[in-house]
């Protein structure tokens, strides 16, 4: 779980470091995205990994929760977790399964439109009919109009940023690093990451949604 | 005070068990937890009523008999204490008190709220230990120098009384806390390093035999710990498991 | 009356355990895969002994009481564990050890013991670093040590206050080891409820599974007998509640001898007692004494507005304290061995000046300790005129690490800080010197019956030093037992295995399922801890600190009334086939109530005073030690071992004198 995490931390850093760049310049944006869509590398070595790494991610957390549901095979009549526990690192299920849904939606979206124009159609060019230039960005902007796609868009980051701020220390932890940079430096780093991350990803929604209104 | 305790009532592994309530007068705040459990079987006895049992012996947070879950917690609310050190100053006059046994697949209820936690000195037996026999002629002492810092780790680590609150408190029923205490421990001291690898395969190995849940790092288990044991061990073990597996043959 | 024979081997006091371990019987290695030997008791006694004869081969059948080897009560020791190791370059030496330990002992033990004990204690210290016991170390990596309990050297090595719980760890591990390998078949949740002796031989014990009921039949070659000390017939001690006497009762009623009953440690500091609930005492280490100073008001008027709560201890002036053990004993001061302080705290208790509600407690005060510390790492730390502030802040930093759990527990305990007011302390039964009578292979008078650590009599004499209980249960479990067994053994060798299916078991099985039934029978009106904490009661009055003649005899009528109403009115609910606490408290109680009259009466008979046995008519009657105690060296220096006749007030007595060859008699001074 832990390793599968830190790659897909990697991977969402990166995610955002693109995305971001949509809300300064277009033309940057489609330029990255053209390139990351189009490079064989990318498309042929790095998405089946990543791929590969999100199914594994949360398949084992999936084996993990029922096996550790069995672990206690009789509940108790009071339990009070809040006592010693935070809310995040006990219901990592319920913040990933929401991530989950979102990645149906955004797959939906996004994901499922592009390999269908790349693959089944065998367009490569990264145009579109109506659109000067590459289209990527106007695709984005595009889908930043609907506000309840939007509204659902941010909770699903406020659920990933919960995620995140158990999941990322907790890594840590797994890996066998318990001392004083994972206590000190490294954990401020990962709690900022945690929050500023997901805020990113939601201001970018945010600031495309108001744009086009 | 007054209280009103809704305990856990289970005649044998095989009953199905359910929570009774008692009401329960004069309450010192002076009183221990197992004190006003005194008090309740003392009650119950002369009301012709078979008293709750419940593990206990020392009384002074050192042996690790006792363990009742208290108000959803082990141990009960307060921190850094066992039940029989917990005292009833920490409740007020007519609360509700809910106990119930320590509860994991690996730890099935014997009686009321008494468990049975042998699957422990199992893990125990699978490697904590170092091997060395009886002998009047082991080498001085003095002869293996530790560094005050390892030792005083391994001090820390080896003051866990086994009492199997780290179970009781975590989400998983995870078992993680005390069986890193022991390998720590060892791992700590120049003594344990020879079997460092075999100890630490075999004992986690016993320990996920025993049925207890995967470490999902919610740290539960080191707020719950009467000792103080740190998650540190935890990671310790992460790593000694990590390193052992990679270079096993 | 007759007089016992140690079996001490000859020769010169150093050289007789060499002599004895090189000339007694051994069993070959290939034997000892036929030989069975059971353990009662996982504590530091009974688990050394377990791993180390498993080691060796032997077939080991371990019995605890508890759920788990690991809870023994050898795990509440607190302090440390003395060994002659010098490494301190103080003086100390295996005779020095031994000296201490006889003359703490206020001579009444067996010298030629104590000698051994003080011998094999440098070997209990490598051999528990080597089970990896994190024992405190200084900043260059080797062990400390501290001063402890009246001794003039520091030769306690200690864990912080947890040091019994460390050594019972690492006796555990080793029997963890074992019972992997499958050479200790361990039973836990199991109590022994009677010893079988077949052809004058004990092969076996009878044994209740406490969770099933079951009565169990178990044999074996031998059965060693380390089930701890019986200072709960007091009811409140510092044992654990069910610390007990029952194995080391039954093997007495079979024909071990049970030898100075009456020699009890009462700890002087411990948790003063707060109210009728009290179920157990709570011991804080007398490491604490190093630094607490003891003391009481002077004036009877600061007493009483103390405990109608209108004045703090802190605001009694300096000149307004009683430092009664600097008063009295000049040369120790606070530092007195434990019976003494423990007498003279209740000197004062009792002319009045208690300081709580029940009249029973005193001060143990760091204020000066946590100043003095604070004064020197300010130095350390360079802070010149440090603010009362910043050293109180300093001191108690210094303080925290030397005794913070201590500190912890008190204040979880009686939820006083007791970095700013004084610790309220009164003593408390700790530790039972006596215990069943032994010779030197530390066998009972039953042959092939073994009894080892607290169980036995046979190394602290009428008072125990600090820190030697968890060197002699080590020693005897891991150095002693595992030789001398072998002599008994070595004959057993062709004998094979021990049928379980004798008329003895028979019996032996048919008297246990007669003694539950009779009390499950009973069904009175009154809870077994009823019985308990009168018998506890009447032991405290007229059996504990100090004793005089007419205090005990109605003591002993006392006992056999409440033992008479126990068997007529107890009542024990649910019943005898599943786990059953209550039963399981009835069958130590009604033991309890035996032995506590056998207690007094040994007490009686022995009309000196020593150690911690203080009779009230036997005390100096002028001089600078007027009050103190007054041994009687003329007409008591033996051993009183006791033979069970079928009532304990009519035991039969026998003795076993004490030579002193290499100590000279003193008259204990701490003046």
């Amino acid at each position: 779980m832990a390793l599968s995490a830190l790659f897909l931390l990697i991977f969402l850093l990166q995610h955002f470091a693109i995305n971001i760049t949509s809300v300064f310049r277009a033309d940057t944006f489609n330029e990255l995205s053209h390139f990351m869509g189009t490079n064989p590398i990318v498309q042929y070595v790095f998405q089946p990994i990543l791929i590969f790494g999100v199914i594994f991610h949360f398949t084992m957390g999936f084996i993990l929760e029922v096996r550790n549901k069995q672990s206690r095979d009789i509940r108790y009549v009071k339990y009070n977790g809040n006592a010693n526990a935070s809310w995040f690192s006990r219901n990592m299920i319920w913040s990933g399964l929401a991530i989950l849904a979102f990645l149906g939606l955004h797959f939906v979206d996004f994901w499922v439109p592009e390999i269908n124009t790349k693959f089944i159609e065998g367009n490569w060019e990264g145009t579109m009919a109506g659109i000067e230039g590459l289209r990527y960005h106007t695709e984005l902007v595009h889908k930043f109009e609907n506000p309840v796609r939007v509204a659902a868009y941010c909770i699903a980051f406020v659920f990933l940023a919960m995620h995140l701020l158990h999941g990322f220390t907790s890594s840590f932890q797994s890996l066998g690093a318990n001392n004083k940079y994972t206590r000190g430096a490294l954990r401020k780093f990962a709690v900022a990451y945690s929050i500023l991350i997901p805020a990113g990803f939601i201001i970018i929604a945010l600031y495309h949604h108001f744009n086009i209104h | 005070m007054k209280l009103t305790l809704k305990v856990w009532r289970q005649k044998s592994a095989s009953d199905k068990g359910r929570m009774e309530s008692y009401t329960l007068d004069n309450v010192s705040g002076h009183m221990s937890f197992l004190e006003m459990m005194d008090v309740l079987n003392e009650q119950l006895i002369s009301e012709r009523k078979e008293p709750v049992a419940f593990d206990h012996d020392c009384r002074e947070g050192i042996c690790g008999m006792c363990s009742m879950h208290i108000n959803g917690e082990p141990h009960g609310p307060d921190r850094g204490v066992t039940t029989c050190q917990l005292h009833m100053r920490k409740f007020n006059d007519g609360d509700t008190i809910y106990i119930e046994p320590f509860r994991a697949k690996g730890f099935p209820v014997i009686k009321d709220l008494v468990v049975d936690r042998s699957a422990f000195d199992r893990i125990q037996h699978a490697g904590g230990f170092i091997s060395v026999n009886t002998s009047g002629n082991t080498q001085d002492a003095n002869a293996i120098p530790v560094p005050k810092h390892d030792a005083d780790k391994a001090f820390d680590a080896a003051t866990c009384i086994g009492c199997g609150a780290c179970v009781a408190a975590c989400k998983n029923a995870s078992a993680m806390l005390f069986v890193s205490a022991k390998v720590s421990q060892f791992a700590l001291l120049p003594q344990g390093k020879v079997e460092a690898k075999r100890r630490v395969l075999n004992m986690v190995e016993q320990m996920d035999k025993e049925g207890f849940g995967n470490c999902t790092n919610t740290g539960a288990c080191e707020v719950e710990c009467p000792k103080g044991i740190s998650l540190e061990n935890i990671a310790r073990m992460n790593r000694e498991y990590l390193k052992a597996s990679l270079s096993s043959e | 009356m007759s007089t016992l024979d140690a079996k001490i081997p000859e020769g010169p006091i150093k050289d007789k355990w060499t002599h004895h371990k090189n000339k007694i019987n051994v069993v070959n290695p290939a034997n000892k895969r036929l030989i069975d030997v059971i353990v009662v008791g996982t504590g530091l006694a009974g688990g050394s002994a377990s791993a180390s004869l498993a080691e060796l081969g032997y077939n080991v059948k371990a019995f605890c009481f508890q759920d788990s080897p690991r809870r023994a009560h050898s795990i509440a020791a607190q302090g440390g564990i003395n060994a002659a190791k010098n490494y301190q370059n103080d003086g100390d030496s295996v005779y020095r050890l031994f000296y201490d330990t006889v003359k703490g002992g206020d001579y009444r033990a067996r010298e030629a013991n104590v000698y051994r004990l003080a011998e094999v204690s440098e070997n209990i210290i490598n051999q528990c670093v080597a089970q990896g016991v994190p024992f405190a170390r200084e900043y260059g990596g080797l062990l400390d040590n501290r001063s402890f309990g009246g001794v003039l050297v520091s030769r306690t090595f200690y864990a912080k206050g947890q040091t019994g719980q460390q050594l019972l760890l690492g006796a555990y591990s080793a029997m963890n080891r074992q019972i992997g390998k499958g050479k200790i078949k361990m039973y836990n949740r199991h109590e022994m409820l009677e010893l079988v002796v077949v052809d004058g031989k004990a092969r076996g014990i009878i044994a209740r599974n406490l969770v099933t009921g079951e009565i169990e039949r178990h044999s074996a070659h031998a059965v060693v007998i380390a089930s701890g000390g019986y200072g709960n017939v007091f009811f409140l001690s510092t044992n654990a509640m069910r610390s007990n006497v029952t194995a080391a009762w039954r093997i007495h009623k079979k024909g071990a001898y049970f030898a100075n009953p009456c020699y009890t440690q009462i700890h002087p500091t411990c948790i003063p007692r707060s109210g009728d609930y009290q179920s157990k005492l709570t011991l804080m280490s007398e490491s604490l004494r190093n630094d607490g100073r003891i003391w009481v008001p002077k004036n009877i008027e600061d007493v009483k507005a103390i405990r109608a709560g209108q004045l703090k201890p802190t605001e009694i002036a300096e000149e307004n304290r009683d430092y009664y053990l600097v008063r009295r004993y000049p040369a120790f001061g606070n530092l007195v061995p434990r019976d003494v302080a423990s007498r003279a705290a209740k000197e004062r208790c009792d002319a009045g000046y208690g300081v709580n509600e029940t009249g029973e407690a005193v001060y143990l005060d760091f204020s000066s300790a946590i100043k003095r510390y604070g004064k020197e790492k300010a130095t350390v730390m360079g802070e010149n005129n440090p603010s009362d502030a910043r050293v109180s802040e300093l001191g108690e930093g210094v303080v925290e690490a030397k005794y913070g759990n201590l500190f912890q527990m008190y204040e979880k305990i009686t939820d006083d800080n007791p970095y700013k007011t004084p610790m309220k302390i009164y003593p408390a039964v700790h530790y039972t010197m006596g215990g069943i009578w032994v010779d030197y292979n530390l066998m009972t008078t039953i042959p092939g019956c073994y009894a080892t650590g607290e169980a036995n009599f046979s190394d602290h004499g009428a008072n125990r030093l600090g820190a030697s209980a968890l060197m002699q249960g080590l020693a005897d479990g891991y150095f002693v037992l595992p030789y001398t067994i072998g002599d008994f053994l070595s004959n057993d060798i062709r004998t094979g295995p021990i049928s379980s299916e004798s008329a003895e078991f028979d019996e032996a099985e048919k008297s246990v399922k007669d003694r539950i039934q009779a009390l499950m029978n009973i069904k009175g009106n009154k809870s077994v801890d009823h019985f308990h904490k009168r018998l506890g009661k009447v032991m405290w009055d007229n059996v504990g600190m100090t004793r005089n003649e007419q205090g005990l005899k109605e003591a002993i009528a006392e006992i056999r009334q409440i033992r008479e109403e126990f068997h007529s009115s107890v009542s024990i609910p649910g019943e005898a086939n599943e786990l059953n606490p209550e039963l399981e408290k009835a069958l130590r109680v009604a033991d309890f109530l035996e032995l506590g009259e056998l207690f007094a009466c040994d007490a009686l008979h022995r009309s000196e005073s020593c150690g911690g046995h203080f009779r009230e008519e036997s005390a100096e009657e002028d001089g600078p030690q007027k009050g103190e105690a007054k041994r009687d060296d003329e007409n008591f220096a033996y051993v009183a071992a006791w033979e069970w006749t079928g009532d304990p007030g009519k035991a039969n007595l026998h003795k076993e004198e004490l030579t002193f060859n290499d100590i000279e008699l003193k008259q204990r001074s701490y003046k």
